[in-house]
């Protein structure tokens, strides 16, 4: 255990542990189920990166090492349930049905989106830190008025728990006992900055400051993020208010394609973190205690590297947009600047063939 | 005189590191400024050179960064504040406006704001949303506070300078599409005042007038007009509040014609207040009324098409053309 105060149900070894008020829920399958979503993301993450490079996306942002905390995360919600991502929740994303290649629409620069929210019930990435911690308080507030028995789910980093918005939306969910959870993921770094300047105290802790419980639970144990997650959701949903769960986690990564980590951390850092690799630890477990064959894993490797190929193709085939749909849904109504603008550009002769 | 050739991002950072030696009481605040350098490297080495305490690294808050800034300030400390681009800096929007613009007036002069707000701002780099914006105009609408905007290496070792020393707060736009360009930088004479605007190169028929990115394009919409036998002069406002408006109206009184291009939408924009005020300077010198070559009046666009959202060499000449045209 890295702290007593961590929620584990799973060793970086992938021995079981034993937790007083937390068990792990989940048969062989379901275990099964999230090895195979995190196997999948992490190589939907990793061809992600590789088309970056090849100058096919604007800019990635990747998630290895994050896998456990947000297919744990995601997994647990139920599908009633609405969530508020960053940039980085490729792996929630995924849990909520969407196709990879809307994720990569943001990234190739071709959307600001990327997939309907409202279909899927996971709102668009958003970048500006913390903004979306309010909206999902707001969609909670919703559900309330509505008296329905669901929750709204937000996610945020270690850094972004520094801004305005996210202490106010701690204080607004109390405040109003809001069916909503706070998921932080804690990976140690927001861009250069240390989380540890981002707080003095460990952040789940802030929680009880604000009125409402705070559980820190290994992110890298997807066991445990599973039911620490799973119980704030049930709490919020019959009126139980507010839980911020910090996913203690790391970015293995950089943090995004467009940055150099080793300006800022050093090697021997990453080195620890690689001992606690999500993705290892529950494959471990499944080979031991469930006897699963190293042929079922490779089996779901050949799957993953049909998906990003899938996705690759598709990503290839995501052509620049007509520019003149720079227009479309500005605004719900017609507004004569926008009408002029168009109007502007069929003068030009702009179209998407026009660069 | 001694001039040397580097990029503008050099050029910022060696006018912060002059701007540190001169005066004790400089610091520079933002995210991932020290260790990182700054996500443009602007502020490269500078934390190793001048300490923590000087370059600090700030946890994630723009509210925070120019709050505290504002404190400092209060206290004798001249904080240069960097956002990390353009479309962040709203977390920090009350601030700018309700505490940085407002306290010398609110304090009847007791208080100085001497502080600098760094912003990249504008396209043109391949970005995700909120990396490409052009707020400039929402700060040019605040009395009390100044905006400036650099497009060439020498222009940003020298304003950046010039800024930091000036009492009033500065909202200092650098165009980050420009970083990786270089210029000449001559590293002893200021070769402007912070607030004039200059001519950048002379011309008879038609003034166009831009800032940051907008001056590369006007400059090479210039060199195609003059092989179709159209001379434009062109104009760098640098200052974007307060307008220096006297090279304008000289240069139109000349030209007869104007054209205002930036990268932001033309509502209530910086083109609009420089027609406007040039329309009512030089009414009768006027041959045509000033277009503007602008953005348009929607969120920035994912950036794959952002070349048709932003102002292109054929927009100025399109813009040229048709006051050139004009007849009444
Ligand atoms: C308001 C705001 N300021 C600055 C940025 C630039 N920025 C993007 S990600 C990031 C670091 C965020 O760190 P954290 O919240 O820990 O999330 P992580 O990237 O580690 O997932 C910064 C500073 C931003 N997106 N929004
Ligand atoms: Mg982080």
């Amino acid at each position: 255990m890295i702290d007593e105060e961590l929620v584990q149900l799973l060793s970086p070894e992938g021995e079981r542990v034993e937790h007083p008020e937390y068990q792990s829920t989940l048969s062989g399958d379901e275990i099964f189920g999230l090895y195979r979503d995190m196997a999948i993301i992490r190589r939907l993450c990793n061809e992600s990166t590789s088309l970056q490079r090849q100058g096919q996306l604007a800019l990635w942002a990747p998630i290895q090492g994050q896998e456990a905390a947000q297919i744990g995360a995601g997994r647990a919600m139920a599908p009633t349930d609405f969530s508020f991502p960053t940039y980085r929740e490729h792996g929630i994303a995924w849990c909520r049905g969407i196709p990879p290649e809307n994720m990569l629409r943001l990234f190739r620069a071709v959307s600001n989106g990327g997939w309907d929210p409202q279909k899927y019930r996971h709102s668009v990435p958003t970048i500006v830190l913390g903004n979306q911690a309010l909206h999902a308080v707001g969609y909670a507030m919703g559900i309330q008025r509505d008296g329905a028995e669901e929750a709204a789910i937000t996610f945020f980093g270690d850094g972004a728990s520094s801004q305005g918005d996210t202490l106010e939306a701690f204080v607004w969910a109390a405040s109003f006992n809001a069916p909503i959870v706070f998921f932080c993921q804690n990976n140690q770094w927001g861009i250069s900055t240390p989380s540890s300047l981002q707080s003095k105290v460990p952040l789940y802790r802030r929680a009880e400051g604000f009125g409402f419980p705070g559980v820190r639970v290994d992110g890298n144990d997807v066991l445990a993020v599973y039911e620490v997650t799973k119980r704030a959701l049930e709490s919020a949903r019959v009126g139980g208010g507010p839980t911020l769960i910090e996913a203690y986690t790391y970015r293995m990564g950089a943090h995004t394609t467009s940055d150099d980590p080793t300006r800022y951390r050093i090697d021997a850092e990453v080195e620890v973190w690689k001992h606690r690799d999500p993705v290892e630890r529950v494959k471990a477990l499944l080979a031991r205690e469930y006897e699963i064959k190293s042929s079922a894993f490779d089996e779901v490797g050949a799957e993953a590297d049909v998906m990003a190929l899938k996705l690759r193709e598709d990503v290839l085939a995501m052509s620049r947009p007509d520019p003149i749909t720079m227009f479309d849904n500005a605004y719900a109504t017609e507004h004569p600047l926008v009408e002029e603008g168009r109007r502007e550009m069929i003068e030009l002769g702009i179209s998407a063939g026009s660069h | 005189m001694a001039t040397t050739t580097m990029t503008m991002a050099k050029a910022l950072n060696e006018g912060l590191r002059r701007a540190l030696e001169k005066d004790k009481k400089v610091l520079l605040m933002g995210e991932d400024i020290g260790k990182l350098g700054g996500v443009f490297r602007i502020t490269d080495g500078l934390q190793k050179d001048f300490g923590e305490d000087r370059v600090i690294d700030a946890p994630l808050a723009e509210s925070a960064i120019v709050g505290t800034a504002v404190g400092l300030a209060i206290r004798g400390y001249r904080t240069v504040c960097e956002m990390q681009f353009d479309g962040f800096v709203y977390p920090a929007f009350d601030q700018i406006v309700s505490q940085v613009a407002k306290l010398r007036k609110r304090s009847d002069g007791a208080y100085t704001m001497g502080l600098v707000i760094r912003l990249p701002f504008q396209g043109g780099i391949g970005a995700i949303e909120h990396h490409s914006e052009s707020p400039e105009a929402y700060f040019a609408q605040t009395g009390g506070l100044r905006v400036v905007s650099c497009s060439t290496p020498n222009d940003a070792y020298w304003m950046i300078q010039q800024a930091i020393e000036h009492d009033d707060p500065i909202i200092f736009c650098e165009p980050k599409s420009r970083y990786w360009e270089k210029g000449e930088v001559d590293l002893d004479q200021a070769p402007h005042g912070l607030f004039e605007t200059v001519v950048r190169r002379e011309g008879s028929d038609v003034t166009v007038i831009g800032y940051g990115s907008t001056l590369k394009t006007i400059l090479r919409a210039a060199d195609t007009a003059a092989t179709e036998g159209v001379s434009i002069e062109v104009i760098d406002a640098r200052s974007i509040s307060p307008l220096d408006l006297d090279p304008m109206v000289r240069s139109v009184e000349k030209t007869g014609r104007f054209v205002t291009v930036h990268e932001a939408p033309h509502m209530a924009s910086i083109g609009s207040e420089i027609v406007a005020e040039l329309t009512q300077r030089c009414f009768y010198s006027l041959r045509a009324p000033g277009i503007r070559v602008s953005g348009y009046h929607v969120p920035y666009p994912p950036t794959r098409i952002e070349e048709d959202y932003r102002p292109t060499v054929d927009r100025v000449l399109d813009a040229v053309d048709r006051v050139m045209g004009f007849e009444n």
